[in-house]
């Protein structure tokens, strides 16, 4: 007995443990096994580090320069990059490194509130077409169907159209678009779980189909769901970089950087800097999120390798 | 005594026959629904725009009398069910009203521009499925070794690619430094209207005027703008084919073969590959699908006058007839393609039926 310590001595040894003491233990060991498996897969990890460095830079924008994205500097006007300006400045002598970092911003929001529109619609269209099953399933997978049927880009584009331009409209047109990959997730998902005994056992205990839905059969769709949703926020950024490029998106003088793409085309050949800096922004943050969403899959979906 | 191979009984293959009939009905009645769909959803996007459709008639000038005789003219009296039943009936008569920009019906403005973007995306998925395919099997049969993880990481830079952007730089790079190629639009000015439009696509159109200029003007023009767009589905097709070859790999079959004494080159390019066809077929024709609407930003950077350029530049002049139509364009060739790959799948693989 004096050989098996009572209290692990390390967090190591806590998070590893074979049979762990309490549900907070469990849990907790379950995330260090993923970041173990995560961490070591180098692409995954540097595509972590990119998204971190977007959130540090949508966060401390303002310490990160002292200059404002909007103040026009008309005297320098398409100035090079400098020592001063680090990525130059654009057509109306605005810093462009500035705009990058604020811009950092509204690509976050983006992909922040297509998540939060699309995760719940597909979350709950997908387990009641799954759990109940019958004419309503066929109902709500017919139109998952009809919607994923849809060509994203130009469906998004007409949405964008109809309900005018702007940042809000561009989030619904892409929200629109966007969830049915989810409803088919979540209902694949919970047709297998929902014959499990564990849902049966609270069936029995008298559990109502809402609370079952949502305490037992969302909470385990959530992993697979957000993964996916890692793997696409790639592909939501450059809908919405592109709307912002069509001018459909974000408007002027927002420093939104499918915007800033479009705004310094008519300078490429000369001033190419303020064309491809912004454009090199985008491709950065989708890469990153591709890999770690890559990495990811590895990990909680191991029939992908 | 020779054996003669059983003829299967006729039963048997009237039910096949059936089978597929049924199976081809079935994916019709999907196909029509979701048309119908796409169409309920051009409807309400019509409905919701903020123009009144009446004042963009008579003006905001005119008195209540004319403006109300002009709703009723336009049907937007009617209940929406009724408005919606006459909008589908003048669809499927080809009707998609007229375009505010060119004053001409958009059906017409629509087959005059889709075969320049047909053009531009089968040129594309020529060169992702020439170089897509290859680079596949090369990731699958050194799975986990540095060329496969080139390969993921090559395919995951074209994930991650905003398509304008590559195209700006590819203009700035081969275009404006290196000269290596001609800048945007179809041909050069002095090309331009020289031969005789038959079906549309310059390149074949030349060619079948036997005009060689035209056709290498062409070609230098539409080199860039397909490449560019022949990565982004490259990357998927090389995706989906390295997967489909490893399932193939670890069979037994592929074991015997070698077993037996085969090259791996034959094994892999005559035994494995022809296996994986039937689900590459449908990978193909889904990224066609995704190169048609690529192509709404690639044409906008290379001026290529496309469906893609005419939705855009009907957007910016509110011309909602044209942009509906376009939308309902791309959607009806999304929603054919599913057809046809779907139909491929059964015919070319006996296991489907």
């Amino acid at each position: 007995m004096s050989e098996t310590p009572l209290r692990p001595t390390s967090w190591h040894e806590w998070l590893v443990a074979e049979a762990p003491q309490s549900r907070l233990q469990a849990r907790f060991g379950r995330w260090y096994a993923n970041w173990l498996a995560l961490k070591r897969n180098p692409l995954a990890v540097s595509g972590l580090l990119i998204v971190v460095v977007l959130f540090l830079m949508a966060v401390f924008a303002p310490w990160m320069t002292d200059k404002s994205p909007y103040d026009q500097m008309l005297t320098e006007r398409l100035q090079p990059p400098s020592a001063q300006h680090w990525f130059g400045t654009d057509e109306l002598g605005r810093d462009i490194f500035t705009r990058i970092i604020y811009g950092s911003r509204i690509t976050l929001l983006v992909v922040f509130l297509v998540s939060a529109i699309v995760l719940p619609i597909g979350l709950i269209v997908g387990t009641i077409a799954g759990y109940f099953g019958g004419w309503l399933d066929t109902i709500l997978m017919r139109v998952t169907d009809i919607f994923l049927a849809f060509p994203r880009l130009v469906m998004a584009l007409a949405f964008a159209a109809a309900l005018g331009p702007g940042i809000e409209n561009a989030v619904v047109a892409i929200s629109i678009t966007a969830w049915p990959p989810y409803a088919r997730l979540a209902r694949a998902e919970t047709m297998t779980l929902r014959g499990r005994d564990f849902i049966l056992a609270a069936r029995m205990q008298g559990a109502s189909a809402t609370r079952i839905l949502w305490s037992h059969i969302m909470p385990l769709c959530l992993p697979s769901v957000i993964v996916r949703l890692t793997l696409d926020m790639a592909g939501i950024i450059l809908i919405a970089a592109g709307l912002g490029f069509l001018g459909l998106g974000a408007q002027p003088p927002s420093p939104e950087w499918g915007l800033m793409v479009s705004s310094g085309r008519s300078y490429l050949l000369d001033q190419w800097w303020v064309a491809t800096i912004p454009g090199l922004a985008i491709f950065i943050v989708s890469f990153g999120f591709n890999l770690l969403g890559d990495g990811l899959r590895d990990v909680f979906d191991p029939r992908s390798q | 005594m020779t054996t003669t191979p059983a003829k299967p009984p006729a039963g048997v293959r009237r039910s096949r026959a059936s089978a597929f009939a049924w199976h081809f009905i079935r994916l019709i009645s999907t196909l029509a629904l979701t048309f119908l769909g796409l169409t309920i959803v051009t409807f309400c996007i019509g409905r919701v725009i903020p123009i009144d459709p009446v004042i963009a008639v008579v003006g905001d000038r005119a008195s209540p009398e004319a403006y109300e005789r002009v709703r009723m003219e336009l049907g937007l009296d009617l209940p929406l069910y009724q408005q919606y039943w006459n909008y589908l009936i003048k669809l499927l008569h080809g009707d998609l009203g007229i375009a505010v920009l060119t004053a001409r019906p958009v059906l017409e403005d629509l087959m005059r521009v889709f075969p320049a973007t047909l053009e531009l995306a089968t040129v594309a998925i020529i060169m992702g499925v020439c170089f897509g395919v290859p680079i596949g099997v090369l990731a699958a049969t050194n799975q986990g070794r540095w060329p496969d993880h080139l390969i993921r990481l090559v395919g995951l830079v074209g994930y991650s690619m905003p398509v304008f952007w590559l195209g700006l730089v590819g203009l700035l790079v081969f275009y404006n430094t290196l000269d290596w190629v001609s800048g945007p639009g179809r041909v050069d000015v002095y090309y331009e209207d020289v031969v005789q439009p038959v079906t549309g696509m310059l390149l074949i159109d030349s060619l079948l005027a036997g005009d060689t200029g035209v056709f290498w003007n062409a070609v230098s023009h539409i080199i860039l703008p397909a490449a560019i767009l022949g990565y982004l589905s490259l990357a998927y097709i090389a995706r989906m084919t390295r997967s489909f070859m490893l399932g193939q790999l670890h069979q037994e079959y592929i074991l015997t073969a070698q077993v037996k004494g085969l090259s791996r080159s034959r094994v892999v390019w005559r035994h494995a590959l022809p296996n994986i066809m039937v689900p590459l077929i449908t990978v193909v024709a889904l990224s066609y699908g995704y190169l048609l609407e690529g192509a709404v930003l690639t044409e906008t950077v290379f001026a290529w006058p496309g469906l893609g350029r005419y939705i855009t530049s009907a957007l910016f002049n509110a011309d909602m007839n044209a942009v509906l139509g376009g939308t309902l364009i791309v959607g009806t060739v999304f929603i054919g393609l599913n057809l046809l790959s779907d139909l491929a799948y059964y015919l070319v693989d006996p296991r489907a039926r």
